[in-house]
């Protein structure tokens, strides 16, 4: 086992380049996206009087939104001690590390002068800028630090045994980088009990934080008086769209590895069925709170958030909503409600399906809002143009390529929590009296 | 110092069970012998002692402390710096309450990390004692040569488990 998860770290095929050329190829295209709106100023979005939150502000919270499959996902599986989840955990959690970068990068990519970007620093300066700690942006960088920090140690204390495994197979420049990853782990019984007790501690306190990220990144829209914004129901919305399409990333990312890395003998179809029917259950939910949300607006027939409502069913927006739509809810429910459809295969058709469709409802809750506020004078329009399309191609290009390139260098299936899972279950429980007899334990 | 030391490695676990227990006899105490995985193995003796409620506890203060520092830094800076926002008070407690959450769940999260990594002795030397074979699977047991104590019969204890392998070494502290 131990040497076939390592193969890929220890070995390099053609198609490895290959994918990295074009992941890198996708990359460039956003980086010079990116370059030309330096150059040239944010005019070459498609921005405009009243809608200034766009593509922007839409793949902050997708990203974000995604980031929810790892940590949260892995933690909840942990505590729960779901034995499935051995070979799902690290492919879960190395999403939320590089979702939440990706995501978190947008806030500075949106502004006017990206390279000014330490302005927003709250510190005391001439400036005179001091920490507003009633701001809900304030909330999103202490919010997203600690996710970004708690989900990043949860994914490295895991790997560090791991880190040790590769440390005592590999010579040179790379058993010291693996050695100083490893921090010297030896593997006694106090290491074990150690890290096993951070892990747990880990689990307890990540799950608050993550369901508070996507809470407060939810407060961005729901504490402006603006319609349709200013919902009590954003919060868990948000967190439940999070989850919904984080739990498809990571059915999509599965899959990848599974086909790629030839990790069939570790990524069982009964673990995509598994996904599946929570990604399921989560697309019951998602079509719970919309159906919440549009009844509550619909039965109120306030104007100003009957005139969002109307262009998301009968306006400009109509064709995305119903795309929306039927991505979330109707292709999971046919796909997914019937156990011969919840194959591999099925469950990755239904991921892109709700990948799609939840990029579509940040969208739809972003754009058709700010352009239909409360004056008709004030309405406007967006269409996006082609440095915002690369800017968003470009994201699912960097993460195919920090999945890929993670994948290369760090075991992508935890190799001893495996180990654990296959050890023979108990038929009663350990002796520890000095007598030897008692001591061992008894296989089934 | 270097410190001398005898070592067996074990195939199974139920072998370095018994070389655990087979020590024992010969008169080493449980905190003398080293056992060394590659996996944990809950369910047997040698894995039983080291817990430890000690990270919990430090992750609650570290969280405590978190709790004291934010309520400290969202109240002093608004004090410090009085802005008029939308009419709300300087001190809002319920905007500042996001705050304090985090970086509440921000300490006790680096308090257990730091904790882990001080109470298993990470970062730690590389002439600790330990065997490469150990990640190819192999279960390691054991314990430093005293002058009192005799190799031979520390040799016996750890053969009667079963040992595919007695070295001995030297490792420091």
């Amino acid at each position: 086992m131990t040497e076939d998860l390592l193969r890929p770290l220890l070995t390099t095929s053609w198609r490895f380049y290959v994918l990295v050329v074009v992941l890198v190829g996708i990359v460039m295209l956003g980086v010079g996206a990116f370059a030309y709106q330096v150059n040239q100023g944010i005019g070459v979005w498609g921005l405009n009087w009243p809608v200034f939150w766009a593509f922007d502000i839409t793949n902050f919270v997708f990203w974000i939104g995604i980031s929810h499959a790892g940590t949260l996902i892995s933690a909840i599986l942990r505590l729960v001690n779901a034995g499935w989840r051995r070979p799902v955990t690290r492919c879960a959690e190395v999403i939320t590390a590089f979702a939440l970068m990706i995501g978190a990068m947008f806030p500075i990519v949106h502004l006017g002068r990206p390279w000014l970007f330490f302005w927003l620093m709250p510190y005391p300066t001439e400036r005179q800028i001091w920490p507003n700690f009633r701001s809900p942006l304030v909330w999103d960088f202490f919010a997203i630090s600690t996710y970004l920090t708690g989900s990043l140690l949860f994914l490295y204390l895991p790997t560090i045994p791991d880190f040790a495994l590769v440390r005592d197979r590999t010579t040179g420049f790379r058993r010291r980088i693996y050695g100083a990853l490893a921090l010297g782990w030896r593997g006694t019984t106090k290491q074990w009990h150690r890290l096993e007790s951070a892990m747990q501690i880990m689990a307890i306190a990540i799950i608050p934080v993550a369901v508070s990220v996507h809470t407060i990144v939810s407060f961005d829209f729901s504490m402006a008086i603006v319609p349709m914004w200013h919902s009590t129901i954003f919060g868990p919305y948000f967190v439940a769209g999070a989850i919904f399409s984080g739990i498809a990333a990571l059915i999509i990312a599965m899959a990848a590895l599974r086909k790629f890395l030839h990790l069939e003998a570790y990524l069982h179809p009964v673990h995509f069925e598994n996904l599946g029917k929570l990604l399921l259950m989560m697309s019951l939910l998602w079509g719970y709170f919309v159906f919440a949300e549009r009844l509550t607006t619909w039965y109120g027939n306030d104007s100003a958030e009957m005139s969002v409502f109307w262009a998301t069913q009968r306006g400009p927006y109509t064709p995305l909503y119903v795309t929306m739509v039927i991505c979330n809810f109707v292709l999971p429910l046919l796909i997914l409600s019937f156990r011969k459809f919840r194959t591999v295969a099925g469950c990755v058709i239904a991921s892109c399906g709700v990948v799609v469709g939840m990029w579509l409802e940040r969208f739809l809750i972003i754009v058709p809002t700010l352009s239909h506020k409360y004056l008709s004078y004030s309405w406007g329009s967006y269409r996006p143009r082609i440095p915002e399309i690369l800017l968003l191609i470009a994201t699912f290009g960097a993460m195919g390529l920090l999945y890929t390139l993670f994948s290369k260098f760090v075991p992508i299936i935890s190799i001893w929590e495996l180990k654990v899972g296959e050890q023979p279950e108990l038929t009663e429980p350990v002796e520890t009296s000095d007598e030897a007899a008692t001591l061992w334990r008894t296989h089934p | 110092m270097a410190t001398p030391a005898m070592y067996g490695l074990y195939d199974e676990p139920e072998a370095a069970q018994r070389a655990y227990s087979e020590l024992q006899r010969a008169g080493v105490s449980a905190q003398e012998i080293t056992v060394i995985s590659a996996e944990p193995f809950e369910a047997f003796e040698f894995s039983q002692r080291d817990h430890s409620l000690l990270l919990f506890r430090l992750a609650a203060v570290g969280g405590l402390g978190g709790f004291i520092l934010a309520v400290w830094l969202v109240t002093g800076t608004s004090r410090a710096w009085p802005i008029n926002v939308g009419g709300m008070p300087i001190v809002a407690w319920w905007p500042y309450l996001v705050i304090i959450f985090e970086l509440t769940m921000l300490s006790a999260i680096l308090t257990t990390v730091a904790s882990l990594l001080i109470t298993s002795g990470l970062p730690s030397r590389v002439d600790s004692l330990y065997d490469p074979a150990v990640s190819d699977g192999k279960i390691l047991v054991g314990v430093p040569l005293t002058s009192q104590r005799a190799p031979d019969a520390i040799r016996d204890a750890l053969d009667a488990g079963g040992a595919v392998a007695v070295k001995t070494t030297e490792f420091r502290n």
